[in-house]
């Protein structure tokens, strides 16, 4: 009976099948988990008032948001010094999300269910997104313009919002001006001084050079100035309107308008509002800069990072994988050499990444780079400019990394492509290099192509060598901005992957960020699944295309 | 197994011969092969070939498998010379030019030599880019030419009523048949002086086999061809002339009919009658 059920098969079936359905509930389980903790925090959850009893038996108001509980058996709760009564047979706790960390200095705390005495949800609870010191909750008192108080009560909500945005227009004025206009000037500035001082150092500094830069330096200082009084102008102004709020303490505090990202009372919001509210907050996280050590604010130089540096790598890594593989696949005599390469090409795949990011630091950084500092720009010295790391060191290094990858991937794919296909284009005349390229190339372009697939998505989930040769935890400017040459390759750049390990395990407030890992871990997933959907699509295209002979 | 087929065949072949008439005339040859020997790594595979193939006619090679016909034919064009570890010697004069010397461009004499596959290998392109190929190798791009070429050549391998308002569709999705006179009009496209054709109808259907022995009779006038074919009826229908290979010897060449009917050999004719193969 048992003998028969092994030789029909079926416990090999089984097996087989378990096998797959446990990578299922895994990947299924990875990718479950970080959308189900990273899509809830753009979410505006209810806050809470809390009058709750500490230890010493004084009554407190915790006003909050409810982020966590835990529930723990009585004995092990009375074991790490809890006093709990006989008839409590389980501890539970809260973790509710208090904010006003300036008041408080911190801002989570535990609380326990038993304490609680009461608890409501106020209609008129708000929360202040601030640039400065996380999250503000409490109750709007009053609207101030010039310490004027102007409104106060009912209508102070609707005046808020009104000023707010007129705020946060202001603001925006100012983070062109400072970013874009006087941004533009001082690389301007900087080109000019290093113009300078190479022409110094090429002995070929003179009078009328001399007078040209002063006069350059004239026109852009002028312009600086006039944005410098435009700036105060808009500081000024900016600086005009605060708002008084009560805490849960009942203690007044001032917050200047200018401080303030968002406003809102998410316990007046509907359902519709809140949907609304869940979308503009998650523009926000994919669109604008971190604030706060990276643990507030969004993510875009992030994204925008890692995207140009995959680019740019898959850039270099093609024609170069390509290049290689046809040497080795179609010129090369295929021999014990041939076949030595070929393991040794298979086998730098297995190098661990950080030694390529090691070498990547100790050899472009530092010889190749700081070589064409010496060359090139003996103007900046002593300041580096390809002697430090930065986005073409990063992606030099990663190229380097997934360059196995791609030769493997390109020698399978020349080595499918037909021997009668080969001799046919020979057969009409062809040398060997024009059905390389006429007909052997595009046959086989399906698989480089695939090879680019598997080398995009290993790069953009590799971290540790990236640390080594140019991502940092925050990155002043855009690789690619408005100043020419547009393309900065020297600059650092801020990455997904460094960002969650930053975010996650460097930053000073971790409780807060932990949301935000996981949204930016769901965030890098699904920009390796665009880049490689992307190289998928056209590899399919070129397969229709090129679709070899049959058999 | 196989003799009982052949057998059935040679009775076939005899009957087709009747109605063919072969003549003898002074014919100029166009290739000539002399002392040709080949090796594949130690092994030889050719013994000795001497031969003369005329100028527009067609010679057809038979022989068992493995006798060496297609590596001779191979020779022709030197395709032999991709393979590794292969050493020729000889002579093949294409009019009287050796095509083994130093000196020969190997691209441009397969440019005269044109060659068509047992098994049709259109590139994965257009028919036009497919017909135009060889021309644009030879850095031909003006439209006008290409389009003419491609009319002329679909023509001459009577391809074009069947493809002419598809032009721009994936050659790969033609028939068998289809493909196969695709390829030999892309031969055709550079105007090649003889064409080789290796088992050009084996992998195909008995429709598409008779078109492309139709095509082969119209093709002579033009081209002096070489064909090589497992099928024995096949060269008698198609060939003037035929020489028979064995194990990579040169057992015998002369006018279809004489093969077929008064073959001089014992071999040629235990080939011919089925004795063995």
């Amino acid at each position: 009976m048992i003998k028969s059920w092994f030789k029909s098969g079926s416990p090999w079936i089984w097996l087989n099948a378990a096998a797959v359905s446990t990578c299922l509930i895994m990947v299924v389980g990875v990718l479950g988990l970080i959308v189900a903790r990273g899509v809830g925090h753009f979410w505006a959850s209810p806050i809470v008032q809390l009058s709750y009893q500490e230890d010493s038996g004084e009554i407190k108001t915790i006003i909050g948001e409810h982020v966590d509980s835990t529930v723990t058996p009585a004995a092990m709760a009375k074991s790490t010094g809890f006093k709990l009564s006989d008839d409590e047979d389980v501890l539970i706790q809260y973790l509710i999300k208090t904010g006003n960390r300036d008041l408080t200095g911190s801002d989570f705390r535990w609380i326990q269910e038993r304490h609680i005495k009461a608890q409501s949800q106020p209609a008129e609870m708000m929360v202040i997104e601030r640039r400065e010191w996380g999250n503000f909750y409490g109750t709007l008192t009053a609207i101030k313009e010039n310490g004027q108080v102007i409104a106060s009560g009912e209508q102070a909500w609707s005046i808020l919002n009104e000023r707010l945005k007129h705020t946060l227009e202001l603001h925006e004025k100012i983070a062109h001006l400072e970013k874009k206009e006087i941004g533009a000037i001082n690389y301007a500035l900087e080109k000019l001084r290093l113009k300078q001082r190479s022409l110094e150092l090429k002995n070929a500094w003179n009078e009328q050079s001399a007078k040209e830069f002063a006069d350059k330096k004239l026109a852009y200082d002028t312009d600086y100035k006039n944005h410098q009084a435009e700036l105060a102008q808009l500081y000024q102004e900016i600086r005009r309107d605060s708002l008084v709020a009560t805490t849960e303490s009942g203690a007044e505090l001032a917050i200047p308008l200018s401080k303030i990202v968002d406003v809102y009372q998410p316990n007046k919001m509907g359902l519709f509002t809140k949907i609304t509210h869940y979308f503009v907050k998650l523009g926000e996280f994919l669109s604008e800069d971190p604030r706060e050590a990276n643990t507030e604010g969004g993510i875009f130089p992030a994204i925008f990072g890692t995207i140009m540096m995959v680019m740019m790598m898959s850039v270099i890594v093609t024609p170069f994988g390509v290049i290689a593989a046809v040497y080795l696949r179609e010129y090369a005599k295929q021999g014990f050499v041939t076949q030595l390469i070929r393991i040794a090409v298979n086998n730098l795949a297995g190098v661990p990444s950080i030694v390529y990011g090691v070498f990547g630091l100790g050899f472009f950084v530092y010889i190749l780079g700081g070589n064409i500092d010496a060359l090139f720009f003996p103007e900046a010295s002593p300041a580096p400019v390809f002697g430090t790391p930065g986005l073409l060191w990063a992606s030099i290094t990663l190229a380097l990394l997934t360059l196995p990858v791609v030769i493997v991937s390109t020698e399978e794919g020349l080595a499918r492509v037909p021997r009668a296909i080969r001799e046919g284009s020979l057969a009409l005349g062809a040398t060997k290099i024009e059905t390389l390229w006429r007909t052997v190339l595009p046959m086989a372009s399906p698989a480089m192509m695939t090879g680019l697939i598997l080398a995009v998505a290993r790069a953009a989930g590799e971290v540790a060598p990236l640390m080594l040769v140019g991502v940092v935890k925050l990155a002043p400017t855009l690789p690619l901005d408005g100043n020419y040459p547009f393309l900065h390759l020297d600059r650092k750049f801020m990455h997904l992957g460094f960002h969650i390990y930053d975010v996650g395990f460097q930053s000073p407030n971790v409780e807060a960020a932990r949301p935000l890992v996981y949204a930016t871990a769901l965030l890098l997933v699904l920009v390796i699944i665009g880049l490689n959907l992307a190289a998928i699509i056209i590899r399919n295209h070129l397969r229709e295309k090129y679709r070899a002979l049959e058999g | 197994m196989a003799t009982q087929e052949n057998r059935s065949h040679s009775l076939d072949v005899s009957s087709i011969l009747r109605g063919q008439s072969k003549y003898d005339e002074i014919l100029e040859p166009c290739l000539k092969v002399e002392n040709l020997n080949l090796f594949y790594g130690k092994k030889q595979a050719l013994h000795g070939i001497n031969m003369e193939m005329p100028k527009k006619k067609v010679t057809a090679f038979i022989g068992p498998s493995g006798c060496g016909k297609s590596t001779l034919l191979r020779c022709i064009n030197r395709m032999n010379d991709l393979v590794d570890n292969v050493t020729i010697e000889g002579k093949i004069l294409l009019h009287n030019d050796n095509i083994y010397d130093k000196s020969v461009n190997v691209a441009a004499l397969r440019r005269r030599v044109g060659m068509v596959f047992q098994k049709p290998n259109p590139f994965p392109k257009s028919i036009f880019e497919n017909v135009t190929y060889g021309l644009r190798i030879q850095g031909i791009n003006d439209k006008r030419i290409l389009e003419e070429t491609v009319e002329t050549s679909l023509r001459g391998a009577a391809l074009w009523d069947e493809v002419k308002d598809r032009l721009n569709d994936n050659a790969l999705g033609l028939s068998g048949g289809q493909q196969q006179r695709l390829v030999i009009a892309r031969a055709i496209a550079i105007a090649p002086e003889v064409l080789l054709l290796d088992e050009p109808a084996s992998a195909l259907d008995p429709i598409s086999t008779l078109k492309i022995e139709e095509l082969i009779n119209e093709l002579k006038e033009k081209y002096t061809i070489v064909i090589v074919t497992h099928n024995m009826q096949q060269a008698a229908r198609v060939s003037d002339y035929t020489a028979f290979m064995y194990m990579g010897d040169l057992i015998e060449i002369g006018a279809t009919t004489q093969i077929f009917t008064k073959p001089a050999k014992k071999q040629t004719e235990d080939y011919i009658t089925g004795r063995y193969g």
